[in-house]
């Protein structure tokens, strides 16, 4: 079965790094260390684990950054090689490694069974109870696995994420990957597949929108147009209420997908600071505003992102760094002065909604129906242009596109738009 | 020899082809056989004795005003107010024709024993001026002996200490302008009268005037009952003006009025190409436009944006009116007619236009799209008696790079304006609900009161000056300018002058009437 593989070759990193570092984002793929391989079907690890057969699988800003090798390496020990990508998956269940009641282990450990042919979407992290580690962690405890502490250890090989984890395969091949019980949610039927396809991105903007913690009448910032941007709009306006919700977006429309998705202003990047301004009625000083969005949620995560953040949040307020950043060189002295609040928000889990938790994946289910975020998907590939689909998704922005997806078994009138 | 008047071509096989301002440069046109060029009346012969003519105003003023000497007493206050750089354009040699008149003003106050005397420049919401544009302004003299004690002013709209609250008009216009002026025993206003539309009532009302009262007369509605701005008998800004100066004279403001007039001799010898009538071109005007207009293609844009805001222009002073204001500026406007006027008889379908590096709110800075809007649909549309040069559903062709570039110290609120307001809509009545936040922006305050920014609320106005032309006009085409620039300002972008004549028979017809308004000089039609 027809599979993409990253394999770890430092002189294809090399290379990679050094074209796309010339031509652009996702041109490197004939140089870098993805190929198209025969690849075997990953073996199913233990109790509790299922083989997904994908149907969707998304290429995500992080797969990009890896295959264009400009990942930070403290990836390093948290990925293990050779590993099939794809972390965004809506598939089906095809096999059980054995009903779950036949174990020993307590049922919750193992997720609802699920009969052979359910339509899945896969919440990748590897978490303490999919490596079998038990106790948990103390994340993993909370329910919250996005911050799960062993994700190096356990009887899996390391990886932090099914698509960056040598024994569970990736969504990125016909060969299918596992996956545990616990990483499993099926996809109501109301669902498309497109709309079940960006249920993992928008889980990381539904858990980036509520640990913005945006307060009634808040101003808020969001700066990136990309899909992580989009989703966390969604998200922010679906589960938030800003007082003014404010987007920067370089691509005409990405401002326009931002503004049916809930942004009052959306306007390019370079202008997201001076809308800022004008609607907090700030001044500007050292380059900074001295008043400012209460939040500004950074989903691009570049220097030159980070810094324009830090620029318009107010003192006092928080950033909120979504995009993936890598090694950065910034100027901290306004976050020291004005005493800003520099967070990360990574992935998913659990989220406090009123008393009770709520699994992120469940809430992102009502936004991505809620918002319509199917329509995000705009090209489809088979694996064997996988050279076109990541130059595509590379290029998303400018040729009016923000999601890219490889489809396994060719099936739909959606084609890529190249 | 007399100078000529006003002048209206039609254009032949043999006619050369038409010179159009094109920003920092220029463009050779060859328009339609039967297009009609009109050619401004050539420069007045100035005044012999300027000075001489200045006193002789002051001491035998017009209307009830007394002459001057006897308006001046020991222990009064005395506040000479005077315009801003937005005039005249380009800048004039040295001295100014305000250096020269407050000169004499201020000789007469020292013979009066006159001590407190302030001057304030009167930039209502213009940006303040540099020490350097201040200078140039009243000259060294005056500057080095009243700057230094901060007896040189320049007006603060947003210095809510020092404005004062005159009343209501009987249109319930609230008239507050600087307080210092108004609680002088004496205002003397001292003007340049470039255009019909300057001057009058409005030199006070609206130049020393905070945004609380311009806010009536600035605006949409105004404007589009401004049939033009340049006829103060048919213009609604000239109407809410004088109700607003009547009540400052009513409320005790004692207002000595000095108006000006210039000539139309607006370029240096080695520019003298450009107010010439083509077909008169001697070798050396010929060689002087190939000689500047190929260095300026070849000059980077801000290189050759320094040189031309550098020329300084051989205006020579045609009149100077001193007294009561509206008879003042009776005769002032006239003079100004004398001088621009050119009879027209009929309108056309297609008025194209050339439009230079300069309009009166980007002195030594950028012409922005904004302003490039305004330039044309708001001055020189405007620049009309009696009827529009061009018919109701009729199009304006202007020639300007239209560069999508603005001066971040002097406009920035122009630069929201065009990305956040004009991006969602370009109707002046609609952008008007954005007027107020633009105007009370603290940040936008802050650097109008403190740097050189015109006010918050500036590109309105630029915009509601373009009402008129945006309700009266079916398209608006733009030569040679940046496309998305263009296209925000609701324009039409087109490459060439043959495309935008092309464009504009899909709205005027096949077979159009098209008529160029030919500047420099400065002209005004008459049109019946």
């Amino acid at each position: 079965m027809k599979g993409l593989l990253v394999e770890r070759s430092v002189p294809r990193f090399a290379a990679a790094r050094l074209v796309s570092s010339i031509t652009g984002s996702g041109t490197s793929a004939g140089v870098g260390p993805l190929r198209l391989t025969d690849v075997e079907a990953p073996a199913l690890p233990g109790p509790g684990w299922y083989r997904v057969r994908p149907l969707l699988a998304g290429i995500c800003g992080s797969d990009l950054a890896t295959l264009d090798g400009r990942s930070s390496r403290y990836f390093e020990d948290i990925v293990s090689f050779p590993f099939v990508p794809g972390h965004e998956v809506v598939g089906v269940v095809e096999e059980a490694y054995a009903a779950p009641d036949s174990s020993d282990a307590p049922r919750a450990l193992h997720g609802p069974a699920l009969a052979p042919g359910t339509r899945v979407v896969v919440e990748p992290v590897l978490g303490c109870i999919a490596r079998g580690i038990d106790p948990p962690c103390a994340s993993c405890a909370e329910g919250r696995v996005g911050g799960c502490q062993r994700i190096a250890f356990g009887h899996i090989a390391p990886g932090l994420q099914i698509g960056f984890c040598a024994d569970t395969g990736g969504g990125w091949s016909q060969a299918g990957l596992v996956a545990h019980g616990v990483q499993l949610h099926p996809v109501p039927e109301a669902l498309s597949d497109d709309d079940a396809v960006m249920i993992e991105p928008t889980a990381c903007a539904v858990h980036a929108a509520l640990a913005a913690g945006v307060e009634p009448g808040d101003t808020v910032a969001v700066l990136g147009g990309g899909t992580v941007g989009l989703t966390t709009t969604a998200a922010l306006r679906q589960l938030a209420t800003p007082g003014t919700l404010l987007v920067g977006a370089k691509y005409g429309h990405q401002r326009e997908l931002a503004g049916e998705l809930g942004a009052d202003l959306a306007v390019s990047p370079e202008q997201l600071t001076r809308a800022v301004r004008r609607r907090s009625r700030s001044l500007t000083s050292s380059g900074h505003l001295s008043g400012g969005a209460d939040i500004v949620v950074d989903c691009v995560g570049s220097a030159e992102s980070i810094s324009q953040s830090l620029a318009m949040v107010r003192p006092r307020g928080r950033v909120v760094l979504v995009g993936m950043p890598g090694k950065t060189s910034l100027d901290l002295a306004s976050l020291w002065h004005r005493e800003v609040s520099l967070v990360g928000a990574y992935a998913y889990g659990c989220e406090r909604s009123g008393a009770a938790d709520r699994r992120t994946f469940d809430i992102a289910m009502e936004v991505v129906a809620a918002a319509q975020l199917g329509r995000l998907v705009s090209a489809r590939y088979p694996l064997e242009r996988f050279e076109e689909a990541v130059s595509h998704a590379g290029a998303a922005g400018r040729r009016g596109a923000t999601k890219i997806v490889f489809e396994m078994h060719p099936r739909s009138p959606k084609g890529p738009a190249s | 020899m007399s100078p000529r008047p006003g002048f209206v071509l039609e254009v032949d096989r043999s006619t050369p082809p038409t010179l159009f301002w094109h920003g920092e440069g220029f463009r050779l046109e060859k328009l339609p056989t039967g297009s009609r060029v009109l050619y401004a009346p050539e420069p007045l012969d100035p005044l012999e004795d300027p000075v001489g003519s200045i006193r002789r105003a002051l001491l035998q003023p017009m209307g009830d005003a007394e002459p001057l000497p006897e308006l001046l007493r020991p222990g009064m206050k005395l506040t000479i107010a005077f315009d801003d750089v937005s005039l005249p354009l380009p800048p004039m040699r040295s001295p100014d024709a305000r250096q020269l008149v407050i000169e004499q003003v201020l000789d007469l106050a020292a013979e009066a024993g006159v001590d407190d005397v302030v001057l304030i420049c009167a930039l209502a919401l213009h940006r303040r001026l540099t020490e350097a544009e201040m200078r140039h302004c009243v000259g060294d003299r005056i500057y080095d002996a009243f700057a230094p004690q901060g007896l040189l002013q320049q007006h603060d709209a947003e210095d809510a200490d020092n404005l004062i609250h005159l009343g209501l008009t009987d249109h319930g216009e609230d008239v507050e302008i600087n307080k210092r002026a108004a609680t002088s025993d004496l205002l003397v206003y001292v003007n340049i009268n470039l255009v019909a539309m300057d001057g009058g009532h409005k030199s006070v009302a609206t130049g020393l005037a905070s945004y609380r009262s311009l806010r009536h007369h600035h605006n949409a509605r105004t404007m589009q009952q401004s049939r033009s701005f340049m006829d103060q008998h048919r213009s609604e800004l000239h109407t809410s003006n004088w109700r607003m100066g009547r009540l400052i004279a009513e409320s005790g403001v004692k207002v000595f009025q000095i108006e000006t007039t210039l000539n139309t001799d607006t370029f240096p010898p080695q520019m003298r190409f450009l107010e010439r009538r083509e077909w008169e071109w001697s070798g050396r005007d010929r060689a002087g436009f190939l000689a500047t207009s190929t260095a300026l293609k070849r000059t980077p844009d801000r290189l050759a944006r320094q040189i031309l805001h550098s020329v300084r222009s051989p205006y020579r002073m045609t009149s100077v009116q001193a007294g009561e204001v509206e008879a003042v500026h009776a005769q002032t406007t006239e003079n100004v007619y004398r001088q621009q006027l050119v009879a027209v008889e009929g309108q056309t379908d297609i008025l194209t236009l050339g439009l230079p590096y300069i309009c009166p709110y980007n002195v030594n800075s950028i012409m922005n799209p904004i302003l490039v809007a305004c330039l044309g649909l708001g001055y020189f549309f405007n620049m009309y008696k009696g009827r529009p040069l061009v018919r109701e559903g009729g199009v304006v062709i202007m020639s300007h790079p239209t560069p999508w570039a603005f001066h971040p110290g002097h406009h920035p609120s122009y630069i929201d304006f065009f990305e956040q307001v004009l991006s969602e809509t370009t109707d002046p009545a609609e952008v008007g609900k954005y007027e107020e936040a633009y105007a009370t922006d603290p940040w936008y305050v802050h650097l109008y009161r403190t740097g050189n920014a015109y006010h918050g609320v500036h590109p309105f106005y630029m915009w509601y000056w373009c009402a008129h032309a945006l309700e009266h006009l079916g398209a608006v085409i733009i030569v040679g300018g940046d496309r998305a620039a263009v296209r925000r300002l609701g324009f039409t972008p087109a490459s060439t002058m043959a495309d935008a004549l092309e464009m504009a028979t899909d709205v005027v017809g096949r077979d159009p009437s098209l008529t160029h308004l030919h500047s420099p000089p400065l002209i005004m039609a008459d049109v019946s």
